[in-house]
């Protein structure tokens, strides 16, 4: 068995003395694992860094072995991310988000390309934590639990939303709201890409976010707990959109 | 087999769990002590039974030492005010080895990372924060390796020292004697980030 692919690299661990056991995600294999022979040597293992854009080879004798990958770094993301404190949180939030959430060896294109264009606004575009908002619907719709925000589920208008029903994951208008308000969630205009992407509504957005990765796709994954890095991005975000005292 | 050749063999066999060393090399290098017996393996036994018998980690920093206390931090000499963070022990060395830095160390022990579930109670890092507060730190110089994890742990506990004391991280760029052409990209330009007015 043979293919060749690209993909980023979301997480590395050590085998033995020199080899390393790597976590891709491609473009048409998905998430995919395999052992790096010599990647724990100084010549490999500066490449081997979480968000590396990698060519990847893979070879085994069966398809269900685990495999071992050649890699070649295409693109390395660690110098735009190392000196920002919250675009190392959101890499470290995407990559184990990933790994987390997506089932092995099942091609998602579409999340794939817009993980690709995340990474590459990483450290390099202030617009990128409306991107991460915004990908985080698309790892939810992607994985069978998106949200409906294009129209109000009560009255249908496509107007004055501004909540969203953590029952159905569909948007309520303030004005259906009323005074069940403070139990649903919100739904600031960035989860709706609208605005600049202002810190505090993608703090809200995240929120919003959260609450259906922790409740339906944690839930479907055995209840385990969401990866702490994204946690730590949410705190991290919380605290620059926060008003200077 | 013999006894003698058990436990010759039981020699080879810990020798090649050692780092660097399989069955081959270990049976070479076993085969070399027993030939320079006197001047080689007597004393190697012997260090090692002293060092198995007395190495520990440092309570205050976690330097590998003989003493529950080690040298550095019990030096009055190395009271600089200022602390130098590293991963690991190995790392220690290497700092001790370049003789450019005089302060005191603290050695995490790893670097955070949640695949393994590494958190900053599994590091020393509660223990970092206690010593700021207890040596009249002035400055906490970060030597964490250049990697993700690395750079996620040093903003972290920047993070955790603010507002107590001066947090710096060692510079990034061309290595002594390195050629731009061999570089990768994230050095070029971590390295050009970096530069400075000559």
């Amino acid at each position: 068995m043979e293919w060749r692919d690209e993909g980023a690299l979301l997480s590395v661990r050590r085998h033995g003395e020199s080899a390393a056991i790597i976590e891709v995600f491609t473009a048409e294999h998905g998430r995919h694992a395999g052992v790096v022979r010599g990647g724990a040597s100084r010549r490999i293992s500066p490449i081997l860094q979480p968000g590396a854009q990698l060519d990847l080879t893979w070879r085994a004798r069966l398809d269900e072995h685990l495999g071992s990958f050649t890699v070649e770094l295409l693109r390395s993301r660690t110098a735009a991310v190392m000196g920002d404190r919250l675009a190392l949180a959101g890499l470290n939030a995407v990559t184990a988000l990933l790994s987390f959430s997506l089932p092995e060896r099942e091609p998602h294109p579409s999340l794939y390309a817009r993980t690709i264009t995340l990474l590459d606004l990483l450290g390099t575009s202030p617009a990128w934590p409306l991107a991460y908002l915004r990908w985080e619907l698309a790892l939810l719709d992607e994985l069978g639990f998106g949200l409906d925000l294009s129209a109000c589920a009560v009255t249908g208008a496509r107007e004055g939303l501004a909540h969203v029903s953590p029952r159905t994951g569909r948007a309520v208008s303030a004005e259906a709201a009323g005074k069940w308000a403070d139990r649903l969630l919100p739904l600031p205009p960035a989860l709706l890409g609208h605005g600049e992407g202002e810190l505090s509504g993608v703090a809200r957005g995240l929120v919003t976010t959260g609450y259906f990765l922790r409740t339906r796709l944690a839930h479907q994954l055995g209840n385990r707990p969401l990866p702490e890095a994204r946690q730590r991005l949410v705190d991290a975000i919380a605290r620059y959109s926060a008003p200077s005292a | 087999m013999g006894e003698a050749t058990k436990d010759i063999e039981a020699l080879i066999e810990l020798m090649a769990r050692l780092p660097g060393l399989g069955p081959r090399s270990a049976r070479r290098a076993v085969l070399h002590m027993i030939r320079k017996r006197a001047q080689l393996m007597t004393p190697l036994a012997d260090a090692l039974h002293h060092v198995a018998a007395t190495a520990r980690e440092c309570l205050n920093c976690g330097n590998i030492g003989t003493a529950d206390i080690c040298d550095i931090c019990q030096s009055e000499r190395r009271a600089t005010g200022e602390i130098c963070v590293v991963e690991d022990v190995a790392d220690l060395w290497a700092m001790e080895r370049a003789a450019a830095f005089r302060g005191r160390y603290h050695v995490l022990g790893g670097t955070l990372n949640a695949l393994d579930s590494i958190g900053p109670e599994e590091l020393r890092i509660p223990r970092l924060i206690d010593r700021v507060a207890a040596e009249n730190v002035t400055e906490v110089i970060l030597a964490l390796n250049a990697t993700i994890d690395g750079a996620t742990t040093a903003h972290y506990i920047a993070e955790q020292l603010e507002g107590r004391v001066k947090v710096t991280s060692l510079a990034r760029g061309v290595p002594m004697g390195g050629e731009l052409d061999y570089l990768d990209d994230g050095t070029i330009s971590a390295a050009l980030k970096a530069r400075k007015a000559l």
